[in-house]
């Protein structure tokens, strides 16, 4: 027989912790990633068939909304990256303590912010 | 697919209201989920104003104080009251926790209480926990060895290997952390949850167990174990300090290297 019996709240009320926050973030940043690369894969192959794609291409990433969506990208590949590595540390069997991971979890999205800037400044040639 | 919301029979309806009649200057409001199975209603949040000059201080002080003075119908689990048993595990104010250690000076402001996480509701803050009690089953959490039972040796294990258990055997089965765990909320049928693979670990690593290989092919399943993607939910709700995630980045290690 079927339970009838309501289920008991579960996301509505389960206070977010940094640790299930950078989670979610990542599986998030992921599938984004995931599209980034097709559309980056798409622009290069354009470029192979003439000058005047490559213009159109330009103007997009000119533009306001151009830079602000490079700038997000630069973002979500660093702390995809950053990320990926406290998994990689992980499956290495180290820094599952509850203090290491938080550190961990917050150098990583801090990581990304610096990460983020660098990588805007080479494009810049800053250095 | 995975149902975010909750089921129509499940939405939480505004309950009743129980005013303070102790006329106290330290109230404190205490939002608990209360369901009646005998009703047929939805289930529904009552607010309690508690007079806090005369209550013990923890949480579960509370529930029985409303209990015996306010409303004797409020059912909850409870026994030891000392955080050995792990009956009193409810959601408290967004994590789940042992009632009985929690202490309500540390939560400021209003006090919610609901029963643990994705879990059929038996009443109020009863939660059916058959599922993991049958997933705990599914591992054979006992000695197994190849003796016969007439021999009648003594399995000795040296002092290094017991302290392999430490971290481990002191899990009292509360299922805080299974029900804290978002992957068990989606696929609880399927996977193991933190609770059962910390009690897998345990048993995979003792020395005395004779059954190490067999244990760790029967939990190397993409999801039984690997719906464990290290949210650490698990670890930051486990009411005696200890570590499920890492219990199962240990099993998921052994099995990568074995």
């Amino acid at each position: 027989m079927e339970n009838k019996n309501p289920l008991s709240p579960h996301l509505q009320i389960y206070k977010w912790q940094i640790s299930s926050l950078l989670s979610i973030t990542h599986r998030i940043i992921g599938v984004i990633n995931f599209f980034a690369i097709i559309l980056i894969c798409s622009w290069v192959t354009l470029i192979i068939f003439g000058q005047n794609n490559y213009q159109v291409i330009f103007n997009i990433f000119n533009s306001t909304f151009g830079k602000f969506l490079i700038i997000s990208l630069c973002w979500t590949f660093s702390f995809h990256i950053l990320n990926e590595l406290r998994h990689l540390i992980w499956d290495a069997g180290y820094g599952f303590d509850l203090k290491v991971a938080k550190i961990t979890g917050v150098v990583a999205l801090i990581g990304s912010f610096v990460l983020t800037i660098l990588i805007y400044l080479l494009g810049r040639n800053f250095f | 697919m995975v149902q975010f919301n909750l089921p129509q029979n499940s939405k939480i309806e505004v309950g009743k209201y129980f005013k303070d009649n102790t006329n106290s200057k330290n109230l404190k409001k205490v939002n608990i989920y209360r369901w009646d199975p005998s009703t047929g209603k939805n289930p529904r949040i009552d607010t309690f104003e508690v007079d806090m000059d005369n209550c013990g201080p923890k949480v579960l002080d509370i529930l029985f104080k409303i209990k015996n003075e306010i409303d004797p119908s409020l059912t909850f689990r409870r026994s030891c009251a000392h955080g050995v048993c792990g009956s009193c595990a409810m959601n408290i104010d967004g994590v789940n926790g042992l009632a009985c250690i929690k202490s309500h000076t540390d939560i400021k402001g209003n006090l919610n209480i609901y029963p643990l996480p994705h879990l059929k509701v038996v009443k109020d803050l009863i939660g059916d926990l058959t599922n993991l009690y049958k997933q705990y089953e599914s591992i054979q959490p006992w000695l197994k060895v190849d003796q016969t039972g007439q021999e009648k040796i003594e399995l000795k294990q040296s002092q290094k290997d017991r302290e392999k258990l430490d971290g481990y055997y002191e899990c009292i089965l509360c299922a805080c952390c299974s029900t804290s765990c978002p992957s068990y909320w989606w696929n609880g049928e399927k996977y193991l949850g933190p609770a059962v693979l910390l009690q897998a670990y345990r048993w995979i690593n003792d020395s005395r167990d004779g059954d190490k290989k067999e244990r760790l092919k029967k939990v190397a399943d993409e999801l039984k174990l690997y719906r464990c993607h290290t949210i650490m939910n698990c670890t930051n709700s486990c009411p005696k300090g200890l570590n499920p995630a890492k219990a199962i980045g240990s099993i998921k290690k052994m099995l990568a290297t074995s």
